[in-house]
């Protein structure tokens, strides 16, 4: 049978395919924050904005297809759209908040995760139980191999390969046009921007809304792709991982996409090695990302030079 | 001299707000102070001799509609609530730390809550204990066995053994796989949960003696992104029947549905979650301990003065834990096989520990001739995994 043959190629199968399913909230999320941050602000609030998307797109996926009757197909989108809409009043409330003179943003930050898995938690009760339709999957798998392994492992969301495509989008956002420049301006040297005649409140609100807008999206495929389910501790702290990886990936939408496909393959390596039977320290395997990340900040830290492609301004208190 | 006016000199409106800042302070712990010390021990006993109600108050670490621990104590304080005469008080997701006696202390003060049941293992020390101490005329009946001499008599303790109910979920488990290869999702290797794992495995053993079972530990209570890993991680070995021990088995049921693999739940009915690939699973029916419990109260009888039992513990036979209806899956033959077992267990004829049983190393752990009842406080010791589990509890 050739499941039985599959043995250990489940380890490196299992790590891929952990790594297409679990890593997009994370791709979201910092994707989100490095937008928010190449602005000169910065955005703790991410994980309550996380749990408030996957919330809203669960709620909004089952009441869509329950109570308004819409179709199973389509009331989930109609979740990922609010999940964002969610994110975006979520971003709205810290944007405003920490550009009040003297507010420090890290604070308000923290005070938006309580805010925000608070209100998550208060409007999410009546949604644990009920099961909502699920975004569909691109099944790639049947194409190459009847293995029903490999084609579980390559069933792609659509969300995952739109948040693919975004990140050399965001890089080319960044580096090309005009806008992406003024918020680079903004985030490096506010003095210099506000020079040009660029208005240093509106482009750090407009940053600080879109990045919450893809937080709100990363929550949406929490709960409607993978797991795939809304209770209180979907998130697990995955959206202040995805605000530190930001810093690990120096903040380049590209890096973030290759920090989040480790950090999401990450995850599966505790579980895929104890599946053939390694199961010697699996505490160990399940605190790798945090170690290894551990090891490739202390690797490429010097304490000669500040962070290469720090926004300037990150971290100050305009005002 | 001006320097040393400087120094002295400290602003009007800084006075005030410092002034203002210690007052606010002082009324607020002053007024804690008070509702803490001076009411204690002054509420009433349970009052069903004066017509009022029975106040009972619930404590949930989580969610009530989790598909898992918590939800089973839900239900169970839902039957009660029917009852005459008695008042259902309940607060949901109150963490294992402080709060959690601040929210009983509320019951009691506020609800006139004269019995508590704080249903999360962790809650019982020094949380439990403390409020018991506080207020000795309140019963309190925490969900273990964790009650020891010294401690304040007026705490109760109940729990209901789940190994006869994972055992026939075993045989079920056994009996429907077609790979002959099972898998289990555990949370950490502490005992409850090994144990489980083990009836499990000697469930099926005693219907297919050869077979095997891969375990996963998550590390965690409740982690979802982990446990459908997990799950998926045991699908991809070509295992088709995984059994689930974490708080709520919602993600672990719905990923194997998913992977079109059959499941066994825990703690609540899961089968409307996979209608397809549920089995049964081992559920919690605490309603039947809590009716015994208002029984008893009403009829005026005290755990403290040993009018109610110490520690209530149950298991098939005192209708303690139920076996879930089955699934699709599950065939008529294996049907009536698990009927025979639940039966089997009810009489006393079969007994899950029963030697010789060795461990996944070989050695023997209950040698030929011993056997240990459910409620065996020797069973609390057992920290290693049955003959028949890959995994390590280290």
């Amino acid at each position: 049978m050739a499941a039985e043959t599959l043995g250990w190629w489940g380890v490196p199968l299992g790590i891929l395919a952990g790594t297409l399913r679990g890593s997009a909230p994370f791709l979201f999320v910092s994707l989100g924050e490095c937008l928010t941050e190449k602005s000169g602000k910065i955005n703790l609030g991410l994980e309550g904005t996380l749990l408030m998307g996957a919330m809203s797109a669960y709620a909004i996926s089952y009441l869509g297809s329950e109570k308004w009757g819409m179709t199973p197909a389509a009331s989930p989108w109609l979740g990922v759209l609010v999940a964002g809409i969610a994110g975006m009043a979520m971003g709205f409330i810290h944007a405003w908040l920490s550009q009040q003179p003297k507010v420090n943003d890290i604070a308000v930050g923290i005070a938006m995760i309580i805010f925000g898995s608070g209100v998550a938690f208060f409007l999410g009760k009546p949604f644990i139980q009920p099961q909502a339709p699920q975004l569909p999957s691109i099944e790639l798998g049947q194409l190459f191999s009847g293995l029903p392994a490999l084609q579980s492992a390559l069933k792609i969301s659509p969300l995952f390969l739109i948040g693919l495509a975004l990140a050399p989008l965001m890089n080319w956002f960044f580096n090309s046009t005009r806008p992406g420049l003024f918020v680079r301006a903004v985030g490096d040297s506010p003095d210099a921007a506000l020079a040009m005649g660029v208005s240093i409140k509106k482009v750090r609100m407009l940053c600080i809304i879109a990045g919450s807008f893809l937080a709100g999206i990363g929550g949406a495929y929490l709960s409607l792709v993978y797991p795939g389910s809304w209770t209180e501790r979907i998130s697990s702290g995955q959206g202040l991982m995805a605000v530190a990886l930001v810093i690990f990936a120096r903040w380049n939408p590209i890096q973030c996409l290759w920090a989040s496909l480790f950090f999401g393959g990450a995850q599966s390596i505790g579980p895929a090695l104890q599946a053939v039977g390694i199961d010697q320290g699996y505490y160990l395997f399940n605190a790798a990302p945090y170690f290894l990340t551990l090891l490739i900040m202390i690797l490429t830290c010097s304490p000669k030079k500040t962070l290469s492609g720090a926004p300037g301004a990150l971290g100050t208190i305009s005002g | 001299m001006s320097t040393h006016r400087n120094i002295i000199y400290v602003p009007r409106r800084q006075v005030i707000r410092g002034l203002l800042a210690t007052a606010a302070f002082a009324a607020t712990t002053k007024l804690a102070g008070c509702s803490s010390g001076s009411e204690t021990g002054t509420t009433d006993t349970a009052g069903d001799a004066s017509g009022k109600p029975l106040t009972i108050g619930f404590v949930y670490v989580g969610a009530k509609d989790d598909y898992g621990w918590n939800q089973a104590h839900a239900l169970g304080a839902q039957e009660i609530a029917k009852l005459p005469g008695v008042k259902l008080v309940e607060q949901a997701s109150v963490p294992e730390t402080k709060e959690v006696q601040e929210v009983m202390r509320s019951m009691i003060e506020q609800d006139g809550a004269t019995v508590i049941f704080p249903t999360s293992f962790g809650y019982f020390n020094p949380h439990v204990v403390e409020m018991a101490k506080q207020y000795p005329d309140v019963q309190f009946f925490h969900c273990s066995t964790l009650w020891q001499d010294g401690m304040p008599t007026n705490i109760g303790n109940y729990y209901a053994d789940t190994d006869e109910g994972q055992f026939i979920a075993g045989r079920v488990a056994a009996q429907s796989t077609k790979s002959g290869k099972l898998g289990f999702v555990a949370a950490k290797p502490v005992n409850p949960v090994i144990r489980n794992i083990n009836g499990f495995i000697m469930g099926a053993r005693s219907v297919k003696p050869d077979i095997k079972m891969q375990v996963i530990f998550t590390g965690d209570w409740n982690v979802p992104v982990k446990e459908a890993e997990a799950t998926n991680s045991l699908a991809d070995q070509g295992i088709d029947v995984i059994g689930v021990h974490v708080d709520s088995p919602k993600v672990v049921i719905e990923t194997a549905e998913k992977r079109g693999i059959l499941s066994s739940g825990y703690h609540a009915d899961q089968s409307a979650l996979a209608p397809k690939g549920y089995l049964t699973g081992t559920t919690y029916h605490w309603g039947q301990i809590y009716k015994e419990y208002v029984e008893q109260i009403k009829a005026g009888k005290k755990v403290a003065d040993g009018g109610i039992v110490r520690i209530a513990q149950g298991s098939l036979k005192e209708g303690y834990i139920q076996m879930a209806p089955f699934g699709p899956a599950v065939s008529d033959a294996t049907k009536k096989d698990a009927e025979a077992t639940t039966g089997k267990f009810v009489d006393g004829s079969l007994v899950v520990y029963t030697g010789e049983i060795k461990d996944n190393t070989g050695k023997v752990r209950v040698p030929k001739g011993t056997t240990y009842k459910v409620s065996d406080p020797e069973l609390d010791k057992v920290d290693w995994l049955a003959n028949g589990v890959i995994g390590s509890v280290s």
